[in-house]
């Protein structure tokens, strides 16, 4: 019915689209509230472990999140420069 | 036992307002005892929606903080002599509402009204929780719109943590009523279909508005639509609603406007 109604001329139907939207963002959020943001808590643990071995500026630490229905994306970007200084916890040891 | 109300949403506009009036009309129409609280602190609207805006003399924190007294805040219907008004003040500090204060009004309340219906402000902020904290059931007003429904599932998650029955141990029972319904655009798969939000939210359905001018028309010339308007769709829809609030196993329908041949054709049946 509704790909009839498609064929003349009617628009793809949205409603399945905010469904799904909605399944998704909804079964990350269910339970996270009241815990710390988790991409905050990330991007201080990586930042912490990155930086016991390399100077890293932390405005050059970006973490991002892609929520997908069945698997979720974690991107961590840290910016090197090059000749970089190893940490001096590290020279220390 | 008097049973104490709150009509939440989470995301403003939705119809709480509104649905607030209907329900507490329809409850009185049934010779109930009824109370609505506007927990809107600065921003009331119930008294405009109810029609009695020209009759606020005290209000909610005025109660609270003991300038007034509960009968002297209290306003009567003009139309229906056992439905209530107690409004929200619109001085702008909001923390003048106490948890201890609005645990005492609704205390006081619940030994004269059969049905003390708290009108929620929008968000998930004080007023909010507030509205929410001593409530024995809650109805949750939803849109067929995406935002609304992220924000409905926050404020079901709210209702199961933050309210006194919860940190009890005790559950709030929970009722979701879908305002601004249109079944026909449902149809077409243009929006969000009562089985999409049932399936997101996992919350029993109370009850199914639709759309309808009538909803304008009522707020327009503030008479509750269920008083307005009482055999429109929205009104019918807020009657069975709470017949169903008062026990009874009413058929769940979206009620459709009484006028040709053609309405009735389309007449739809939720599934």
């Amino acid at each position: 019915m509704m790909n009839v109604m498609r064929l003349f001329g009617g628009r793809a139907a949205s409603a399945p689209v905010a469904r799904e939207r909605l399944q998704i963002l909804l079964s990350h959020e269910r339970g996270r509230t009241g815990t710390p943001d988790l991409l905050e808590m990330l991007r201080s643990e990586i930042l912490g472990v990155v930086s016991k071995h390399i100077d890293v500026d932390p405005d050059k630490v970006v973490v991002k999140m892609d929520r997908g229905k069945f698997v979720s994306m974690l991107e961590v970007d840290i910016e090197v420069p090059n000749g970089v200084q190893r940490s001096k916890m590290v020279a220390a040891t | 036992m008097a049973k104490v109300l709150v009509v939440t949403s989470g995301k403003g506009g939705v119809g709480k307002t509104t649905s607030t009036a209907a329900l507490g009309a329809a409850l009185a129409q049934m010779g109930q005892n009824v109370v609505v609280i506007d927990f809107d602190v600065g921003l009331r609207n119930l008294d405009l929606v109810m029609g009695a805006e020209r009759r606020v003399v005290f209000d909610l924190i005025n109660v609270v903080q003991g300038v007034a007294k509960l009968p002297q805040a209290l306003i009567r219907d003009k139309r229906l002599e056992n439905l209530w008004l107690l409004p929200a003040s619109q001085t702008r500090d909001k923390d003048a509402l106490t948890e201890e204060g609005v645990k005492r009004v609704i205390a006081d309340l619940k030994t004269k009204f059969d049905w003390i219906l708290c009108d929620s402000p929008a968000g998930i902020e004080r007023g909010a929780t507030l509205a929410m904290r001593y409530a024995d059931e809650a109805i949750i007003v939803t849109n067929p719109e995406v935002s609304s429904v992220r924000d409905s599932d926050r404020i079901i998650g709210m209702l199961d943590s933050k309210t006194a029955r919860a940190e009890r141990g005790e559950r709030v029972e929970k009722h979701l009523l879908v305002t601004r319904y249109d079944s026909a655009r449902a149809a077409r798969g243009e929006m969000l279909s009562i089985d999409d939000i049932l399936e997101i939210l996992a919350t029993p359905l109370l009850g199914i508005v639709p759309e309808s001018q009538d909803v304008l028309r009522a707020s327009n010339v503030g008479c509750p639509v269920t008083l307005n308007a009482a055999s429109s769709a929205p009104a019918r829809a807020y009657t069975d609603a709470v017949r169903r609030l008062m026990g009874e196993a009413v058929e769940m329908t979206v009620p459709v406007e009484r006028k040709g041949l053609m309405d009735r054709l389309l007449r739809r049946r939720a599934a």
